[in-house]
């Protein structure tokens, strides 16, 4: 085989190696994971924690409900 | 519902840090990161003003858009959150954030940049809500327990607010007008935008 026959394969499988690489690029939006919505009930969650007289049922309704009316625990002007 | 936001009352805070301890225990928040600090100006001076700083949870989050790597994103309730595990560290939200809430562990010997951490709003991250992966990695998830953040539930004068933006800002002004002076919310600008001036106003009064 002629040194310019191994030159060129040389060259070739120099040239081809790039088609293995793999992406190095990070993409959050496809590796960062989903967030459960703060309504949902969750079986991990120490029940003991939830606030006094308030369980979560998943309801989105009844949960901004109760945030709303723990937000007015700081209206001084109603106590 | 409104989205979820943070009011500092300059007239009421009185720079007692129970805010920052608040949050701090809630969170188990490491030495050398401070997701929340009390801001004194002109302390000693008679007629000083404190106001209690953390991640203001912006409409257009700066973090969110200089992270190379995409690590933030914001629930519909208006928390800007993010992902540990996907956050390298690189420091250019602390850069870009107008509040300095982008903490950065740097207990390593040779001062190494560790992942960011900030206020969560007391809303967890990316895991199952309340589970000890979510505690360990960004701390409480009071928000799915039905509380709002510890900060503000904490704070001895009420001068942090906290919750649904139409609450905390009908509670604001309610205060206000009992007082007659101290409307000025700091940061509010910067953080949710100006607001906009209603036809009411806007229209000259003929006479």
């Amino acid at each position: 085989m002629s040194a310019r026959t191994i030159g060129g394969l040389a060259t070739m499988i120099l040239a081809l190696a790039a088609c293995g690489e793999k992406p190095q690029t990070v993409d959050g939006a496809s590796s960062r994971k989903s967030d459960e919505a703060a309504w949902a009930v969750s079986n991990a969650a120490e029940p003991a924690f939830a606030a006094a007289g308030w369980k979560s049922t998943g309801d989105k309704a009844a949960w901004e409900q109760q945030i709303r009316q723990r937000g007015q625990a700081q209206n001084d002007y109603l106590r | 519902m409104a989205r979820m936001k943070f009011i500092c009352d300059a007239e009421r805070c009185i720079e007692c840090n129970g805010c920052v301890t608040a949050c701090k225990a809630e969170n188990d928040v490491p030495w050398g990161v401070n997701r929340r600090r009390v801001v004194t100006l002109n302390d000693g001076v008679a007629g000083e003003k404190s106001i209690s700083v953390a991640c203001m949870h912006c409409s257009d989050a700066p973090c969110m858009a200089v992270c190379p790597v995409n690590c933030f994103y914001r629930t519909d309730e208006g928390v800007v959150l993010h992902d540990k595990d996907v956050c390298i560290g690189c420091g250019y939200c602390s850069y870009a954030c107008p509040f300095g809430a982008p903490q950065f562990p740097s207990n390593g010997q040779f001062g190494l940049r560790g992942k960011m951490d900030k206020c969560t709003f007391c809303a967890g991250g990316p895991e199952v809500n309340g589970s000890e992966a979510e505690n360990a990695k960004y701390g409480r998830n009071r928000l799915s327990e039905g509380k709002l953040p510890a900060c503000a539930e904490m704070c001895s004068t009420k001068a942090l607010l906290g919750g649904d933006g139409d609450v905390v800002a009908d509670i604001f002004r309610t205060r206000v007008l009992n007082r007659g002076k101290g409307s000025e919310v700091w940061g509010w600008g910067t953080a949710y935008g100006k607001p906009t001036q209603t036809a009411s106003t806007a229209a000259p009064v003929k006479k």
